[in-house]
C-alpha cells in the first residue's frame, strides 16, 4: 500500500503516476482515430492503414510529458510560496533595471536600420516585430490593464486597415490624414463592441469578443462592393516622405532626387520602419502616461476588483468603454500602417489566428507590462522565422516555446508591476 | 415599532422603511424598518445568515430591493432615495461608502494607489477627460498632490504609512482590514458602512479598531453603521443596535437594552431554550460582553 497521507501538497509517486496514466489514457482514446488509423489513397480507393507503433510513442510521450509538467508545476508552486515577501523591497531596484533595458532596446531599435541598411530581410522582420509591438500595446490596455479578455483584437486591426485602404483608394486621402481618422473609426467600433459587453466578464466576454472578430471578418469577406470580398483591396498608396514619393527619378521630384541619393527600394522600407517605430513610441508614451492618470488607475483597479470600484463611486461603464475604445484605436492605427506597408489587404490577414497571436504576446509578455510586450513580440515573430530550417516542425517549436515560457514564468516574461506613484519617491519615505 | 425613540431623538441620517429583499422564496430581509442617527455609531447584529450583508448590499445599490425604501437626509442635496440609485451613485452622490466582509482591496496595487483610486471621481474631474492630465497641466498636478496628501494623512492616522508602497495583497489580514477602512475614508463618506471590520483581528487590533471608530465619529463627525459579530466591539462602541434574525428585526435599542432582550438571547442561544433558562443565558451574554470589555 502506498502511504495514505501525503505531506502538504507534494504528491506521492503513485499519485503522479495515476495522474499521468489518466492523461495517457485520454491520449490513447484520442489517438486511435487520429493517429492509429490513417487512410491512404490507393489507386483511387481509400485503404485504412494502422500505425500502432506511432500511437504507442504518442501515448508514451503524453505520459512522460504529463509527469514532467506536473513535477515542474509543483516545484514552481512551492518556490513561489517560499518567495513573496521580500519582493516589495526589491521592486524599486527591479524597476530601474527594466527602465534601463527599455532605453537600451530603444537605442538598438533606432540604429538597427542604419546597420542593416542593405539587408531587406532584417528590416522587414524588424518592421513586423514593431507592428506586433504596437498591436500588443493596444491590446495590453484592454487585457493587461483593464483585465477584459478580448479575443477579437484583429477586428480593430482590420477596421483600421480597411478604413485607410478605402479612404486612400476611393477618396484619395493621404496616409497622414487617414491615420487619425481611421484610428477614430476603429475606436467607434471599439465602443460598439464594448457596449454589449458591459455586463460580461471572463469567459463570456472572451466568447463575445471572439464572435465580434469573426463578424467583422465575415462581413469583409461577403460585402464585396465595399471590401472587395476575398480578393481584398490592392494598390493601396504607400506613404510618401512628406510629399516626396519613393520612386525612381522621373520628372517630379522624388525622395532620392531631392536628397541627391541613388534610388534604392530600401529607402521606403527604412522609412516605413521609422514610421512604425515612431507610432509605437508614441503609443508607448501615451499608454505609459495614461496609466499614471485616473483613467489608468481605474483600469487597473477594475481588473483587480470591479465591485470595490463601484463601492468607491467609480462608474465602471465609462472605465470599460474607455479601455475598449483606446485599445481599438491603437489596433486601428496599427492596421493603417499595415495596409500602407503591404499595399494589399484581404480578410485573410485578420483571422482569429492573428487575435490569438496578439493575445499570446500580451500574456506571454506579462499582463500590463509594456516592455514585456516588446520581448514577447520578438520571441513570437523570431521563433517562426528562425524555425524555418525546421520546416514542418516550426509550429511545434513555436508551441513548445510558449509552453516553456509559461512554465518558467507563469506571470509572463516580465511580471513586474511598477507602481504608478510612490510615497518614498515623493520624499515622505525616509522622513 | 417606535423608531424615533429608538434613534435616541437624534435626527436620522438614514431611514429604512419596510425594506424587503427576496431571493426566490427566501426573504433575506423581511420588512425591515430602521433609522440610523446622524453622528453616531449604529450596529447591525444577528446570527449567521440573518441578512446583515444583504441589508448592506441593498443600502449601497448592489442589490435591488424587492420592496421598501431607503432615504438619506443629505446635508446639501436634501432627501435622496437610495433604492433607485446604482451602486456607484450611492457612493458618489449619497456618499455612503462601505467595506466588505471578505476584504476587497486592489491586491496588486500599492496601499497608496488603493487610496488614490478611492478619490477617482475628484481626480478624474480634475484631469478633464485625461487631457489636463496628459499634458501635466498645473491644475491637475495640484489636484493629484492634494489627493496624495489626503491619502498620506489617512495612512499616518491609521499607522499604515510605512506600508504605503507595499502591494495591498502582500499585507497581513488585520492590516488589510485597516487599509480597506483607510481607502473608504479617502472616498469622503457621510455614512461609513463597515461589514465585520473586526473579523480576523486579534484582541489588540480590535481594541485599536474600537478607538479608531470612536475617534472617527468624534473628530470627523462621521456616521458609522457596522455589522459585527465581535461583541467586544459592538457593545463598547455602538450607540444604537439593531438585531436581525432570519431577515426580521427582532430588537433595537441601546447596548444595555439589547443585552437584556429575551428575543436576542433566544436568537443567539437557540430557540429550544426553556423560559427559566433565559435568565442564565442573559447572564452569560452579559458576562461575555463585560469580559471582552476589560
Ligand atoms: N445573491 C444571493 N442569492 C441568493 N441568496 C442570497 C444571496 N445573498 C444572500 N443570500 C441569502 O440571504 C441570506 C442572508 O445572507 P447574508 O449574507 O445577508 O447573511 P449575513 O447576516 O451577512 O451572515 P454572516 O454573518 O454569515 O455574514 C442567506 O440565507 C443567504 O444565503
Ligand atoms: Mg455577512
Amino acid at each position: 500500500m502506498p502511504p495514505l497521507v501525503s505531506v502538504g501538497d507534494a504528491p506521492t509517486l503513485v499519485e503522479r503516476g495515476r495522474d499521468a496514466a489518466g492523461i495517457a489514457l485520454i491520449a490513447l482514446l484520442l489517438g486511435i482515430p487520429m493517429i492509429g488509423l490513417s487512410t491512404v489513397d490507393q489507386s483511387g480507393a481509400l485503404r485504412v492503414l494502422t500505425r500502432w507503433p506511432l500511437l504507442g510513442v504518442f501515448v508514451a510521450v503524453a505520459f512522460c510529458g504529463r509527469l514532467l509538467l506536473r513535477y515542474a508545476l509543483d516545484r514552481l508552486k512551492s518556490r513561489l510560496r517560499t518567495r513573496g515577501r521580500q519582493a516589495a523591497a526589491a521592486s524599486a531596484r527591479h524597476g530601474r533595471v527594466l527602465t534601463a533595458v527599455g532605453w537600451l532596446a530603444f537605442a538598438l531599435a533606432l540604429v538597427l536600420p542604419l546597420v542593416f541598411a542593405d539587408n531587406r530581410y532584417v528590416v522587414d522582420i524588424a518592421t513586423t516585430v514593431l507592428i506586433y509591438v504596437m498591436l500588443g500595446w493596444g491590446l495590453n490596455v484592454v487585457v493587461g490593464l483593464a483585465g477584459l479578455l478580448d479575443l477579437g483584437h484583429a477586428a480593430f486591426y482590420a477596421v483600421g486597415a480597411y478604413a485607410y485602404a478605402l479612404l486612400a483608394t476611393q477618396f484619395g486621402w493621404s496616409f497622414w490624414a487617414a491615420l487619425p481618422v481611421a484610428g477614430l473609426i476603429a475606436a467607434v467600433f471599439g465602443l460598439a463592441l464594448g457596449w454589449p459587453c458591459l455586463r460580461l466578464r471572463g469567459d463570456y466576454l472572451a466568447i463575445v469578443t471572439l464572435g465580434f472578430g469573426e463578424i467583422i471578418r465575415v462581413v469583409l469577406v461577403n460585402w464585396t462592393e465595399l471590401s472587395g470580398g476575398p480578393n481584398g483591396i490592392s494598390s493601396i498608396p504607400r506613404p510618401s516622405f512628406f510629399g516626396l514619393p519613393f520612386a525612381p527619378s522621373g520628372n517630379a521630384p522624388t525622395f532620392a532626387s531631392s536628397f541627391g541619393l541613388e534610388f534604392s527600394p530600401m529607402h521606403r522600407l527604412i522609412f516605413l520602419y521609422y514610421v512604425i517605430l515612431a507610432l509605437s513610441l508614441l503609443t508607448n508614451a501615451l499608454v505609459a502616461r495614461l496609466r499614471r492618470l485616473p483613467v489608468g488607475r481605474a483600469w487597473e483597479a477594475m481588473r483587480e476588483d470591479e465591485i470595490a470600484c463601484r463601492a468607491l463611486g467609480m462608474n465602471v461603464t465609462n472605465v470599460k468603454l474607455s479601455a475598449f475604445a483606446l485599445g481599438a484605436m491603437l489596433g486601428g492605427v496599427a492596421g493603417v500602417f499595415f495596409a500602407a506597408r503591404q499595399g494589399f489587404i484581404s480578410p485573410e490577414s485578420f483571422t482569429f489566428n492573428e487575435s490569438a497571436i496578439i493575445l499570446a504576446i500580451v500574456v506571454l509578455g506579462g499582463m500590463g507590462s509594456q516592455l514585456g510586450v516588446v520581448l514577447a513580440s520578438l520571441v513570437l515573430v523570431l521563433i517562426p522565422e528562425l524555425g524555418r530550417d525546421f520546416s514542418e516542425y516550426r509550429m511545434l517549436l513555436f508551441g513548445a516555446a510558449m509552453i516553456l515560457i509559461m512554465i518558467w514564468r507563469p506571470g509572463g516574461i516580465l511580471a513586474h508591476r511598477e507602481p504608478t506613484l510612490r510615497h518614498a519617491a515623493a520624499g515622505g519615505g525616509h522622513a | 415599532m417606535p423608531e424615533a425613540s429608538a434613534a435616541g431623538g437624534v435626527m436620522p441620517l438614514l431611514s429604512v422603511e419596510n425594506l424587503t429583499m427576496r431571493f426566490g422564496g427566501l426573504a433575506a430581509i423581511d420588512d425591515l424598518s430602521f433609522d440610523v442617527p446622524a453622528g453616531r455609531i449604529s450596529a447591525v447584529i444577528g446570527p449567521n445568515g440573518a441578512g446583515k450583508t444583504t441589508f448592506f448590499n441593498c443600502l449601497t445599490g448592489f442589490y435591488k430591493s424587492t420592496a421598501g425604501s431607503v432615504r438619506l437626509n443629505h446635508p446639501e442635496l436634501g432627501v435622496l432615495r437610495l433604492e433607485s440609485l446604482p451602486s456607484h451613485q450611492v457612493a458618489r452622490l449619497a456618499r455612503i461608502v462601505r467595506t466588505f466582509q471578505n476584504i476587497r482591496l486592489f491586491p496588486k496595487m500599492t496601499v497608496l494607489e488603493n487610496l488614490i483610486v478611492a478619490q477617482h471621481n475628484v481626480l478624474q474631474q480634475a484631469s478633464r477627460f485625461s487631457l489636463a492630465g496628459l499634458f501635466g497641466l498645473p491644475s491637475y498636478r495640484r489636484a493629484e498632490a492634494r489627493a496624495v496628501d489626503k491619502a498620506v494623512d489617512w495612512l499616518r492616522r491609521l499607522d499604515l504609512i510605512d506600508k504605503a508602497d507595499v502591494p495591498a495583497g502582500a499585507l497581513p489580514y488585520g492590516t488589510q482590514r485597516r487599509v480597506e477602512i483607510a481607502r473608504a475614508l479617502c472616498a469622503d463618506p457621510l455614512l461609513l458602512c463597515l461589514d465585520e471590520p473586526a473579523a480576523g483581528l486579534n484582541p489588540r487590533e480590535s481594541g485599536e479598531l474600537n478607538e479608531l471608530l470612536l475617534r472617527l465619529v468624534k473628530e470627523e463627525r462621521l456616521t458609522l453603521l457596522l455589522i459585527e459579530h465581535d461583541m467586544s466591539v459592538v457593545m463598547n462602541v455602538s450607540d444604537h443596535i439593531c438585531v436581525l434574525n432570519y431577515g426580521r428585526k427582532i430588537a433595537e435599542g441601546t447596548p444595555d437594552e439589547i443585552r437584556n432582550d429575551p428575543h436576542v438571547i433566544k436568537a443567539y442561544l437557540g430557540e429550544e431554550e426553556e423560559e427559566e433558562e433565559e435568565e442564565d443565558a442573559a447572564g452569560a451574554v452579559q458576562a461575555k460582553a463585560i469580559g471582552a470589555r476589560t
